[in-house]
């Protein structure tokens, strides 16, 4: 998805970080990879996206316990937007689209070189995918009747 | 061997996700360089399907400009056409019957990654295959890199790999072609010798040297030449010719002699 020829958004990023948050280590790291692989073979990447991908599953139970160690989640729960808020999850979201940005932009430019741009295209396509992924769960999630 | 196996077992995440890992990573650096990069594998009838499907529709969106320019390409088509009976003698071979212009439809094309490709719905069934240059209606568009039965993916100029061999029209010194910047408009030129002025809008072609793409067709016009006399070579800035951004239809150029072309050049090289 490519936006005005200078963000490419990955919303495929949510339903990673969606994933419930016992689930299983192995798991987990083998559907970030696949996730990522799948979204490569489209891209014509190869490679590129499942690093990325696996990386922020490896970082995804670092940050949840970061972040909401004082959360009680159930056996089953997702970290979505009906359990932790807007904020929260705001915060959770951009967290770890940060990281697989920050890995993708720079493994793509494999030089240090360009420095500083490498760096804004990170801030900004950070903030778009972010914005797309709030705007898909905020759309998508289904409100439990209390 | 055991107190091995003992850590494995209990630092399993770190140990599978450094597996992982490493796996897409050695995947990425497959395919970095310009040479392996040839061996590219993700194009297949799924992958180009898929594609397929969305530009049937985006295309749809757009079919009145893609009309406008083919109508303008016919022209300067049937312009060449009795330009070249003129010009025609006994001994006078026409360039063009050394090869064979397939048509073909962008399926997908992307224009702002450091690394971009363009799939067409061309593939060894149509005869296309690798290294066979892509032409668009203004000019240069890529190199085949990979091929299926159906598609075939093109590295696109726009790659930081690419570098294309040109010639100043003008006065037909050789340059090189690279990309290294983000926008899509603009490539830069090298190996530009500083005592050339190269003004604004003057046209660079192919030079033919590489063998895959045809020589004198339009890489694209100087934007802006910044001639440093101190140093032997100075650098300019070349504005694409064709738009990448809206090319939908290009010319997989098959060079009918490059078979006979090589085998003279390896016995050469013996």
């Amino acid at each position: 998805m490519h936006l005005w020829g200078y963000v490419t958004l990955y919303p495929y990023l949510l339903f990673l970080i969606l994933l419930r948050v016992d689930i299983n280590k192995t798991i987990l790291l083998l559907v970030g990879f696949t996730t990522g692989l799948t979204v490569d073979f489209f891209h014509n990447t190869m490679g590129m996206q499942a690093a990325t991908a696996t990386l922020l599953v490896f970082a995804r139970p670092v940050v949840l316990n970061f972040y909401f160690k004082a959360i009680e989640f159930s056996p089953r729960e997702k970290p979505d937007i009906n359990k932790l808020g807007f904020l929260d999850f705001l915060k959770y979201t951009i967290t770890l689209v940060f990281i697989h940005h920050l890995m993708l932009f720079f493994l793509e430019a494999f030089t240090l070189t360009n420095f500083v741009s490498t760096l804004q295209k990170v801030l900004i396509n950070t903030l778009a995918t972010t914005a797309i992924i709030m705007i898909i769960e905020m759309l998508f999630s289904r409100k439990k009747k209390a | 061997m055991h107190s091995l196996l003992l850590f494995i077992r209990k630092h399993w995440f770190v140990v599978l996700f450094l597996l992982l890992e490493t796996g897409s990573l050695i995947m990425v650096s497959n395919s970095y360089s310009y040479h392996r990069s040839l061996s590219f594998n993700t194009v297949n009838d799924l992958t180009g399907g898929v594609f397929s499907a969305y530009s049937n529709i985006s295309d749809y969106l757009s079919l009145k400009q893609a009309n406008d320019s083919l109508v303008n390409e016919n022209a300067a088509l049937r312009d060449k056409l009795q330009s070249s009976l003129l010009i025609t003698d006994t001994n006078f071979v026409y360039k063009d019957t050394l090869y064979r212009y397939i048509p073909a439809h962008v399926v997908s094309i992307s224009v702002n990654h450091s690394a971009n490709y363009i799939m067409i719905n061309k593939g060894s069934l149509h005869g296309v295959k690798k290294e066979m240059s892509v032409v668009s209606t203004n000019g240069v568009a890529g190199i085949i890199i990979g091929v299926s039965d159906h598609y075939a993916l093109a590295m696109s100029m726009l790659h930081h790999n690419s570098r294309i061999s040109g010639r100043i029209k003008k006065n037909g010194l050789l340059v090189t072609i690279i990309w290294d910047t983000d926008d899509y408009h603009f490539g830069k030129i090298l190996d530009v010798p500083s005592h050339v002025t190269l003004s604004r809008g003057d046209t660079i072609v192919t030079s033919g040297i590489s063998m895959i793409f045809p020589e004198g067709i339009v890489i694209g016009t100087v934007e802006e030449n910044n001639n440093n006399p101190n140093l032997d070579f100075s650098e300019g800035v070349l504005r694409f010719a064709t738009s990448f951004k809206s090319l939908q239809n290009v010319y997989v150029i098959d060079n009918l002699l490059k078979d006979e072309q090589q085998s003279l050049l390896e016995l050469e090289n013996e």
